[in-house]
């Protein structure tokens, strides 16, 4: 069994700029690769498949119970625009509603004072943008990079590019992996990928997309999973968004037991980013009910909980305007990102 | 709370269902019901209250059952059942699909009902007893279509009394209803005295499908109406519930020839090996013992952990555990609602309280201050000699002992007087599939628990009962063969005062352990030939012969392991040695019976032994078609050791008649030869004795079988016990049963044309063999 790693570098995070997600918790510093852990994962596709479909039966939320819960999601979002069309205007745009995801009026109604998402998400390209649209905030920046979302380029190009966007003001780094080093079992390279991404992110928080749905397997999920957060990742992340498979319930139940099993044996909390598919409100608060069931309520914040979504936000504002209203909503009455 | 505080908080709240239109039927009912018999519901009687356990409000009263309610009854469901089972498969199958409709239509409205009358989460009733209950319907509506073709020589029983728990109310009703109104049986049925409503909400759409009057009866009431149920002319009874009170319904139809199945207790091992996904078998458990607040006879309420990951595995449930909700069960987002009455909290209460050992951790959830509720419980470091782990508790307590081998595992597993179910985790499908036919019981689950489908029987072995409930292997508890019945005649031994003609004294020895035995008594006793001519002598077996007898066929185990293809080899050669000696064997049946018929017995003796070799391997499993992506193996497995009482007719065919099936599917059998005509078992002997027949697979007794019927079917290890001797040895062997419940196959004095069709085939076949669902969930 693993011992934790007394990490000399381990220190909490105490950020430059205050933002939102980063406040109070030591960065998971890593491990050495403990191959004995990594083989001995299993993941019973069968079982975990029950148990995602009967946790949305298990657990309801309703009236401003449900309203809360929504607040919440939409402040762990990382409103995210991804498109080789993206323009500065159109980042300007995402980064408005990232500082109003919800409007004024409506959280007044709802008692709430106001929020963010958890953050913008965006190419390396966009950075500048959005800094400049998010100025005055502390809304982070993630930036994808490591050749996203293929993660094929040359080594080097990937590290330089993680360098360059963390320069550019990403203090977030959403990185891929290269999925052949799972495929072909060689978690010790997989390892070292990711330990030297860590390493080119400095004080920027890296999440490791493990493209889940061309893994092949709900084991290999959760290996990577583990080898990923023993390499040193903040946060492990389900999909580019460009799989054709994306976020699913049982993907995210691998996920995050590998962080539980993690945290029980090292005391690292290591946060969760499902991305890709999830469009619904409904869907939201069952993504926080397995985070709160399965991992915990201190796994409910953004600092360890992001949405990866865009289209997410506009049916959870239908939602809390229902809510306040009584009245079902139209997807045109709220400001679109 | 404002939502800028659950914001910040993050609770749950309460999500519960409204029960306004359950309330509001029982208000239209008028608060209080009759019985449901020929169609109508009777005037209200005496009564007593039905309660919510979860708050112990009087939701309605209902009619404690007289003596005349329950003969009415059982007259309503006898005048009713000729024309419904002339109605033919088709017919019935349309009113199974209404019923089925009807359930799916009025779905909510019994979840609801069900979860007020018997305190089980709104989310298990809503999302697995209905749905299953509808199921039920669905599938048996294709039983009835299909009867006549597929069970062309199955007919209806007749008049079923069903007597159900209150753990899963409609549920069981479903599961009773559903194949015995296929099969052309008409039912009286009498739910637990504490959850009565869901059954009389299902009289209710009775009526509304139309349903000829008297097919379906209703009678409420407590255990006294169970026994006028049982003591009533019905064809049939089937019961599911306590241990106890099935024992007292096994010694109360003995000999009475009603048909009988019991579904009864359990404490089924729920085993995990070091390969197993861990956090998976973690929330099994959740499904296993923290469903219906345990209450659950199938629950894997006996955890066995492998040594290596044991610590791990109790941490992971520990955190888990802290997990579960419990409280209102109207509430959408409760795991664990009320225990079903206070009388039941009190027992598991007790249960826990008296007991010392282990380790107890209890789940930190809050404890509602009203209701039946009872913490979920973890009690590791347990050892089998601990009471916890061999009786049932029948509450959300869960118990554990580790292991370090799978034989281990096995071991552990099988040490126990049930044999319900059985759950295995294993990612490795060599351990898993190599463990689940060792496990005794009728239901394993590899990588998954409480899987139940009416495809799949349901039912287990030991002191769990016996019959099936679903699937084809259901069926044949509600049908019986065609054809007339005939009395059996009685056959007295013949008497007389001769000598040996040759001089010589002849007496046959019994058969145990592979030697030829001098029986424990010391008696043995002259045996007359028609003619009074001195044939022989025959050993006279005793209760110590017998108890030897079982030691043997246990210690031949082996045998149940080998295959089809040597037990077949086998039996080829016993008759290929049979019939090297047909002529001695037809003149030694000549003389005991006179006549000339031993030539034609001889001849049908190794027919009956070819057919079995045939069978030996041929009598196949089957796979189900249950919904999940899986399989469920539907395996037949030797019953064990099974006694037979021999028929007094037919000394040699009688006799191979019950060895040979139940040696071809693999038992051990011990027969107590023909009573009148004993000589031609000791010649038999010989022929087992050079025909490669294992020491203690076939084990011969001969003499009275007055003083062998009541030791072999109360022997704790024989495991089947089958009477084809006289009448009065039909009840000595059912009564005698209830000591460990072991199944039973007996005349009721009936005879049976061994020559014939009905002397060889699928009834015997199905007698020695035990089917054993093994669901095997797959997926990567």
């Amino acid at each position: 069994m693993a011992s934790p790693l007394t990490h000399p570098n381990t220190t909490a995070t105490t950020t430059h700029h205050n933002h939102l997600p980063q406040v109070t918790e030591p960065r998971n510093p890593g491990m050495p690769l403990d191959l004995n852990w990594v083989l001995s994962v299993q993941a019973n596709t069968s079982a975990i498949e029950r148990r995602a479909a009967s946790l949305p039966a298990r657990r309801s939320v309703k009236k401003a119970h449900q309203a809360a819960w929504l607040l919440r999601a939409v402040t762990c979002i990382d409103l995210t625009t991804l498109s080789g069309d993206d323009t500065d205007r159109r980042v300007a745009r995402l980064c408005a509603k990232a500082r109003q995801p919800v409007s004024a009026d409506l959280l007044g109604k709802l008692g709430m004072g106001p929020i963010t998402t958890g953050a913008v998400c965006v190419y390396h390209e966009m950075i500048p943008a959005a800094r400049a649209a998010l100025k005055g905030t502390n809304i982070p920046i993630a930036a994808v990079s490591t050749g996203f979302p293929a993660g094929l380029s040359p080594l080097e190009l990937r590290i330089k590019e993680i360098e360059m966007s963390v320069a550019a003001g990403a203090s977030e780094i959403d990185i891929v992996i290269s999925r052949r080093h799972v495929l072909s079992g060689n978690w010790q390279a997989l390892y070292d990928e990711m330990q030297a991404f860590r390493a080119a992110c400095g004080e920027a928080h890296v999440k490791a997309i493990l493209a889940t749905g061309e893994l092949g397997s709900l084991r290999n999920v959760a290996r990577a999973s583990v080898v990923c957060m023993m390499a040193g990742a903040d946060f492990i992340k389900t999909s580019t968004g460009k799989e054709s498979v994306n976020a699913t319930l049982p993907v995210s139940l691998v996920m995050i037991r590998a962080i539980r099993d993690y945290y029980d044996r090292t005391g690292m909390r290591v946060g969760y980013k499902p991305a890709g598919g999830i469009s619904k409100a409904k869907d939201a608060i069952t993504y926080l009910a397995l985070m709160k069931e399965e991992l915990g309520d201190r796994w409910l914040k953004p600092d360890l909980f992001r949405f990866g979504a865009s289209s997410l936000l506009n049916d959870i504002e239908r939602q809390l305007e229902h809510h306040v209203t009584g009245h079902y909503s139209a997807g045109y009455r709220h400001a679109t990102s | 709370m404002s939502v800028s505080e659950i914001f910040e908080t993050m609770d749950y709240g309460q999500a519960p269902e409204t029960a306004a239109e359950a309330l509001a039927w029982i208000v239209d009912q008028g608060g209080r019901f009759g019985h449901f018999i020929d169609g109508a519901f009777t005037i209200p009687g005496d009564s007593f209250e039905s309660k919510n356990p979860a708050t112990g409000e009087v939701l309605a009263t209902l009619t404690q059952a007289t003596q005349t309610d329950v003969d009415s009854a059982v007259k309503a469901a006898r005048r009713a059942q000729g024309k419904w089972e002339k109605l033919g498969g088709h017919g019935r199958a349309r009113y199974l699909y209404a019923l089925a409709r009807l359930l799916q239509k009025h779905s909510r409205l019994f979840a609801v009902l069900e979860t007020l009358d018997n305190g089980k989460p709104i989310r298990e009733a809503r999302d697995i007893d209905v749905p299953l209950a509808q199921r039920h319907f669905y599938y048996h509506a294709g039983m009835a279509q299909l009867m006549e073709s597929e069970l062309p020589d199955a007919q209806a029983l007749g008049v079923c009394g069903q007597i159900i728990p209150w753990n899963f109310p409609l549920l069981m009703l479903a599961w009773k209803f559903a194949p015995a109104l296929a099969m052309g049986n008409t039912v009286v049925l009498k739910p637990a005295e504490y959850t009565s409503l869901t059954a009389l909400l299902f009289a209710d759409i009775c009526r509304q499908a139309g349903l000829p009057k008297g097919v379906v009866n209703i009678v409420t009431g407590d255990g006294a109406v169970g026994e006028m149920i049982v003591a009533a002319d019905v064809d049939k009874v089937a019961f599911t519930g306590s241990t106890a009170v099935g024992r007292r319904i096994r010694e109360a139809t003995a000999g009475t020839g009603k048909a009988l199945s019991l579904e009864l207790g359990g404490k089924s091992p729920y085993i995990v090996f070091d390969d197993a996904d861990l956090d998976s078998a973690v929330e099994g458990l959740v499904d296993a013992i923290w469903f219906n607040q345990g209450q659950v006879c199938c629950a894997g309420s006996r955890l066995l952990v492998h040594e290596p990951v044991a610590d791990m595995f109790y941490a992971k449930l520990r955190a888990r555990m802290g997990k579960l909700r419990m409280g209102n069960p109207l509430d959408k987002s409760i795991d664990i609602g009320a225990l079903v009455d206070p009388v039941q909290l009190a027992a598991v209460s007790e249960m826990v309280a008296r007991n010392t050992a282990g380790e107890v951790f209890v789940a930190e959830t809050a404890v509602p201050e009203i209701g039946c509720y009872y913490p979920p419980t973890l009690i590791t470091g347990l050892n089998p000699a601990d009471t916890l782990m061999q009786e049932e508790i029948f509450g959300p307590v869960l118990v554990s002992t580790t292991f370090r081998t799978p034989a281990e595992a096995v071991q552990l597993a099988n040490n126990t007087r049930y044999g319900l179910a059985a759950t295995v985790w294993s990612e490795n499908i060599n351990l898993a599939l190599d463990i689940a036919p060792k496990l005794a019981a009728g239901i394993v689950w590899v990588n998954g628990t409480n899987l139940m489908d009416a495809a799949a029987g349901f039912g287990g072995v030991r002191e769990s009962g016996f019959g099936r409930e679903g699937g084809w292997e259901g069926l044949s508890g509600y049908t019986k063969p065609k054809g007339a019945v005939k009395k059996l005649a009685t056959i007295e031994a013949f008497t007389g005062d001769g000598t040996p003609g040759d001089g010589i004294d002849r007496t046959s020895k019994l058969y145990i352990g592979g030697k030829q035995a001098r029986p424990d008594s010391g008696y043995s006793a002259p045996v007359w030939g028609k003619s009074g001519a001195l044939l022989g002598h025959v050993s006279l077996a005793n209760r110590k012969d017998l108890r030897n007898a079982v030691e043997a066929a246990q210690a031949a185990k082996g045998w149940s392991k080998t295959t089809g293809h040597l037990r077949a080899q086998i039996l080829y050669y016993i008759a290929e040695n049979l019939d090297a000696r047909r002529d001695e064997f037809a003149a030694r049946l000549d003389a005991m019976q006179g006549g000339r018929s031993g030539a034609k017995e001889v001849e049908a003796s190794v027919r009956r032994l070819f057919t079995y070799a045939a069978w030996a391997d041929k009598y196949d499993g089957q796979v189900h078609g249950v919904p999940i992506r899986g399989v469920a193996l539907a395996m037949k497995e030797p019953v064990g050791v099974i006694g037979a009482l021999c028929p007094a007719e037919a000394p040699l065919l009688g006799l191979i008649s019950c060895m040979a099936p139940a040696i071809a599917m693999g038992n051990r059998v011990i027969l107590a030869a023909s009573e009148p005509f004993p000589l031609s078992a000791g010649d038999f002997i010989q022929v087992l004795e050079t025909s490669d027949v294992p020491a203690g697979v076939v084990n011969i007794l001969t003499g009275a079988h007055a003083d062998l019927a009541a030791p072999m079917a109360g022997h704790m290890d024989v495991d089947a016990v089958w009477s084809f001797s006289a009448k009065e040895f039909s009840k000595t062997v059912e009564k005698s049963a209830s000591s460990n419940l072991k199944r039973t196959w007996v005349n009721h004095g009936h005879a049976r044309d061994w020559m014939g069709a009905v002397g060889e085939g699928k009834a015997f076949l199905e007698a020695s063999t035990e089917v054993k669902n093994i669901w095997v969930p797959y997926g990567e």
